[in-house]
């Protein structure tokens, strides 16, 4: 952009605030949430105090980026909780005792996915039911596979999830890395593009010649592939699984997409966004409302009213910014 | 009827062209040429099929019956992909871009061989190089997300993405009222680059409701009614009245029936008074009992937005809208505004009235029933069921079924919202027997409408630019000139 | 072909068809034995789906994106509500399920006041409330009589020749929502936003009002559901309402409501619980384990979508 832009530098509008805000916005709050760990608690702002908060951020945010991918496109996943759950059962037996035919499973279960996109394209089907379905199928099969909680990950996974490096705790590491990867691939490249205008006008990218049904499958398939991340990444972390330990990521996944800024239609999304929001989900769940003196039973609530507070505040900055 | 110079290359060919839409035939058999280097435009009447024809040749749409060649060859299994490699170009009516995409990035993903890693940037200076060709000076920026661009910029940024060259050819392109958000200066810069392009060897099909575009800038003129090609010659041949009779859309004897209803009736009660919100505008608009007010000037220009803020003011109180009595409004864009495309005709005209359809607590379906049968006579809707689904009706009578909504609630203001789109001339003139009847029985209207010749059944007409007033009308001083001066004041043409 | 048409004219159809097929292939398993059991223990246990379907159906038929998360947590509230108002005494018991209705009522109001004011998505305000309306029924629900009045519990199981009382009040439940949706203005009006809001608008449906009283009705329907569940089970929980999420909305998909909007059904609500709950009778009369039994009924969902097939929604 360099010529031009210099030379169109001069006619320069003054730049969209609301849209600048808005944008920083799921960083804002992050920070705001930091700043008051920090305050509660500063002995949290360390290195120790990082690895312990982020503990289970890295699962999280992984499967905040897998629900992203089929919000972009305009489709919500409902089952990704339970197939978290279902890849991390693989993932602590057969991954561990017959590592190919744990790899087989895996690459079967995102074969699953893509197939889901292509069945919910060519059908014509609401994704929302569909999912909803296939987390009752997700459930069952952890359920076969590992009825009682039990198993034990992999030697590698273990040691790859316990990594210290140095200066930064891993969690934080991972999940720069991770934001990085999928911003480059979904926002910088030409297909990603294509991707993410499927999900603005689907007509429009159709007419340009490209193919729906292949966005779809494509779109479902990341979904499929970073739910397994998670699943696996869960595991390394919690070294044993349970058919029910991923249930909650459902949510916590679609709270991370919106809270990072992304929206249920349109193709607006924001991988980075979507990482910042799982993080701020992460820590606000866990360490900020422990830090605070929240009764327990009062957690839940305030994780809703999070949610609600940075919505709200979107709405009142969009409705400005017209 | 083709008029085309011996030995000039054609590059696209349509022979026999048939398309239906359900009961609905929006091409009946049509042959269709373009030569290298030409410019042909396209008119009709909304409906007559033209953007049916052009969806054809574009690939994005495929032909119940017919034939397509480009560049001599019968096409099979034509598609878009086909037509873009073949170098088919096509500027959608309605705009084609993603709206959470930047305008490079919608560059991009109109070529796919802008890949690997830069390609953003490449598309950018493509489009920007090409933005500043075409409409220099318009203060666009690569970067801007074109939710955030105005109407205006998007069309400017769609007019000059389809003229963007990678790797595939440019050899036609298609422009489907390109113009209608752009203001005179822009459609001036665009219609002289067409020129330009034409010289150096580009084909164009121009679809506009300005004839005076396509009679300054077309070689050849093509004019469509009803699914049809009823003439097809050089431009030169054509003048405007040649054009508006071809088109099929004058009605001589609509003027002389409308005089009966002149009646000066200032002392009638007031039902709607209206006041831009903008400080310098002075002229009010004001509707008395039982007239009919006509509110004209080119599309998009606030006609549309009036008709929502007085309906809208029925609801809540709004400043500087006053109404009177209750309202209705009938739809033009019937898909989008007004179709409960579920349902059946019965139903899509009881939803108007529902609070007279009850007996006790709950809806009377024999009420119902009677009010459909009534209005099916009444206004004509052609059909063997009122339960039938509104679908099954074509276009005009899906119309019908609109108007009926409107007239058989208790509302004693109509707003009618470009209501005549795609109607056909048998529809039209049953319609506005009924507007002048219900008027006469003290109904006020407020009827925007494109086509000009339909003002003649207004009492006043309000003419709007940019969102304002600029003129008011009486009957006596109507005249299309008129209308089409103050539509244009201010500006250059 | 007429039959044909008339048949996928009426797809609630269908959802009956499956219940008395799997139902016929529990009792052919049996060898007959238990089979009219069987009925009157489905009729017992579809009645709750029902009654948060019916609420569930109108969210839903007003369009794309309408959804009510929040029935699940709601449920579980207005349970412990009830169990507290009454306490144990069979004279409070109609104060009871008054409070566990305004408890629901009120919830529901709270969803659209997020969907409305504050402009979230229905499924992030509803799945937000539904975190508030947790955190108040654990905090609430502490130390608490959940026992219901024995009168109250004897009452939801009382039986008239294996028909269950219950199932009477959930017919005539389905009966009122059958006659609100298709012979009262507000049920229009939702037929009618679901297929287009802005037509809907135009067409002067106060469609805010009616989407206020939507919202409010499936509150109100989960919590008169919590104070029934209570009863029958003999006892409130925090998690007496979690399979309602999924079971709510697979019974509106299955039974007919086209989830794009604008058209809703409310026989095939009843036909599709009874098909949930007999598919699970009978495989558990196969003596198939939990996860086999989650599996398959996940496969038979996806499996009678899929049949049913999506239509374009419309514009």
């Amino acid at each position: 952009m360099t010529s031009l832009v210099t030379r169109r530098v001069a006619a320069k509008r003054p730049p969209n605030y609301a849209r600048i805000v808005r944008r920083l916005l799921p960083a804002l709050s992050f920070a705001l949430i930091l700043l008051a760990i920090a305050y509660l608690n500063p002995r949290a702002i360390s290195y120790l105090g990082f690895s312990l908060m982020l503990n289970l951020a890295i699962p999280i945010v992984l499967a905040t980026i897998a629900q992203m991918f089929v919000i972009t496109i305009n489709e919500l996943d409902l089952s990704i909780g339970t197939f978290v759950g279902f890849v991390g059962c693989v993932t602590a037996t057969w991954l561990h005792d017959d590592p190919l035919i744990g790899i087989l499973v895996l690459l079967a279960a995102i074969a699953v996915y893509a197939g889901l996109g292509a069945l919910i394209h060519l059908r014509n089907l609401p994704s929302i039911v569909v999912t909803l379905g296939m987390s009752f199928v997700w459930q069952g099969l952890s359920i076969l596979l590992l009825p009682k909680p039990g198993g034990k990950a992999p030697d590698w996974l273990l040691g790859l999830m316990g990594f210290k490096p140095p200066f930064v705790p891993f969690p934080v590491v991972a999940a720069v890395v991770i934001g990085l990867v999928v911003h480059l691939g979904l926002m910088r490249s030409a297909y990603g593009t294509v991707l993410r205008g499927a999900g603005g006008n689907a007509q429009a990218i159709g007419r340009a010649g490209w193919s729906l049904l292949r966005t779809k499958v494509v779109m479902f398939a990341m979904t499929g592939v970073f739910g397994v991340l998670s699943g696996m990444a869960l595991i390394g972390i919690t070294t044993s699984a349970d058919a029910n330990i991923g249930n909650g990521y459902t949510l916590l996944s679609i709270a991370g997409v919106i809270l990072g800024g992304g929206e249920f239609v349109g193709g607006r999304v924001s991988p980075i966004g979507a990482v910042i929001g799982a993080l701020t989900l992460a820590l606000a769940a866990g360490s900020l409302l422990t830090f605070m003196h929240i009764p327990p039973d009062w957690q839940v609530a305030a994780n809703g009213v999070i949610l609600i507070v940075v919505l709200a505040a979107r709405a009142l900055i969009s409705r400005k910014g017209g | 009827m083709m008029n085309m110079a011996n030995g000039d290359h054609i590059i696209a060919q349509l022979s026999g062209v048939e398309r239906h839409f359900g009961a609905v035939q929006a091409l009946g058999g049509v042959d269709f040429a373009i030569c290298a280097g030409e410019c042909i435009g396209l008119v009709g009447h909304n409906g007559a099929g033209k953007s049916t024809l052009m969806n054809i040749l574009a690939g994005t749409s495929t032909p119940d019956a017919g034939q397509i060649r480009v560049n001599g060859n019968v096409e099979a299994g034509y598609t878009i992909q086909r037509a873009r490699a073949l170098g088919l170009r096509c500027v959608f009516q309605e705009l084609s871009l993603c709206p959470n995409l930047s305008v490079g990035e919608n560059t991009r993903v109109s070529h796919a061989s802008l890949n690997g890693w830069g390609g953003t940037k490449r598309a950018a200076d493509l489009i920007m190089a090409k933005l500043d060709e075409i409409f220099p000076g318009q203060g666009i920026e690569p970067g801007d997300i074109v939710a955030d661009l105005s109407i205006s910029k998007r069309q400017m940024v769609e007019v000059a993405r389809a003229f963007t060259v990678t790797t595939d050819p440019l050899a036609l392109v298609i422009l489907d009222e390109p113009t209608s958000s752009l203001d005179a200066q822009t459609s001036q810069q665009l219609l002289s680059y067409v020129r330009r392009s034409v010289a150096a060897g580009v084909s164009f099909v121009l679809i506009s409701h300005l004839l005076g575009e396509i009679l300054g800038n077309c070689d050849r003129i093509v004019v469509m009614r009803d699914g049809k090609v009823v003439a097809d010659d050089r431009a030169n041949s054509f003048d405007r009245s040649r054009l508006i009779a071809t088109m099929g859309g004058g009605h001589p004897h609509a003027q002389a029936e409308v005089s009966e209803l002149t009646d000066s009736g200032v002392a009638r009660p007031e039902m709607v008074r209206w006041r831009s919100e903008a400080k310098e505008n002075r002229i009010e608009l004001v509707a008395r009992q039982g007239e009919v007010i006509g509110l004209a000037g080119l599309a998009g220009h606030g006609q549309t937005k009036l008709l929502i803020e007085v309906f809208e003011a029925g609801s809540g109180s709004k400043s500087g809208i006053t109404v009177a009595a209750p309202m209705a409004l009938v739809a033009g864009d019937r898909q989008t505004d007004g179709i409960f495309p579920l349902w059946s005709i019965a139903l899509n005209i009881s939803i108007g009235s529902l609070a007279r359809l009850r007996r006790g607590l709950f809806l009377a379906p024999d009420l119902e029933q009677a009010m459909a049968a009534t209005w099916q006579h009444r206004i004509g809707i052609r059909t063997p069921d009122m339960d039938n689904n509104i679908l099954s009706l074509s276009g005009g009578n899906q119309q019908k079924a609109l108007f009926a909504r409107a007239l058989g609630s208790d509302a004693r203001i109509i707003l009618m919202d470009d209501p005549m789109r795609g109607v056909d001339v048998g529809t039209k003139l049953d319609v506005y027997d009924l507007i002048r009847a219900e008027a006469r029985l003290g109904r006020t209207f407020l009827w925007y409408t494109t086509e000009t010749e339909e003002l003649g059944n207004c009492d006043r007409v309000y003419v709007f630019r940019n969102g304002q007033i600029v003129s008011e009308l009486a009957r006596g001083e109507l005249t299309e000139q008129k209308v089409i001066h103050s539509s244009f004041e201010g500006a250059e043409n | 072909m007429s039959m044909i048409a008339k048949l996928s004219g009426k797809p609630w159809i269908w959802s009956f068809v499956g219940a008395v097929i799997v139902w016929l292939a529990a009792i052919i398993y049996t060898g007959g034995t238990g089979a009219g059991g069987m009925i009157t223990a489905a009729l017992s246990l579809a009645v709750f789906t029902v009654i948060v379907g019916l609420g569930q159906m109108f969210v839903i038929t007003l369009g794309p994106g309408n959804v009510d998360l929040s029935i699940p947590a709601n449920i579980g509230l207005a349970s412990a509500v009830a169990m507290k108002v009454m306490g144990g005494d069979d004279h409070m018991v109609v104060p009871g399920i008054m409070a566990a209705l305004g408890s629901g009522l009120l919830f529901g109001l709270f969803n659209y006041a997020l969907i409305r004011l504050l402009r979230i998505p229905p499924i992030i305000a509803t799945l937000s409330s539904s975190f508030i309306i947790l955190s108040t029924d654990i905090a609430y629900g502490r130390g608490l009589q959940i026992k219901p009045p024995p009168g109250f519990a004897d009452f939801a199981n009382i039986q008239f020749f294996g028909i269950p009382i219950l199932a009477v009040v959930g017919v005539l439940l389905a009966v009122v929502a059958w006659t609100a949706l298709q012979r009262t203005g507000y049920g229009r009006a939702v037929l009618a936003i679901g297929q287009n809001i802005r037509a809907a608008k135009l067409a002067g449906i106060p469609v805010e009002r009616v989407r206020l009283v939507t919202y409010a009705l499936s509150g109100g329907l989960a919590g008169l559901n919590g104070a029934l569940l209570a009863a029958y089970f003999r006892g409130a929980s925090v998690d007496i309402g979690n399979e309602y999420l999924l079971s709510s909305i697979a019974v509106v998909v299955i039974g007919g409501t086209s989830v794009a909007g604008g058209k809703a059904n409310v026989p095939g609500i009843w036909g599709a619980s009874l098909f949930l709950v007999l598919l699970l009778t009978m495989l558990n009369t196969f003596g198939v384990s939990a996860g086999l039994r989650l599996l398959l009924t996940g496969i038979i969902i996806v499996g009678v979508i899929t049949a049913a097939g999506g239509h374009k929604p419309a514009r």
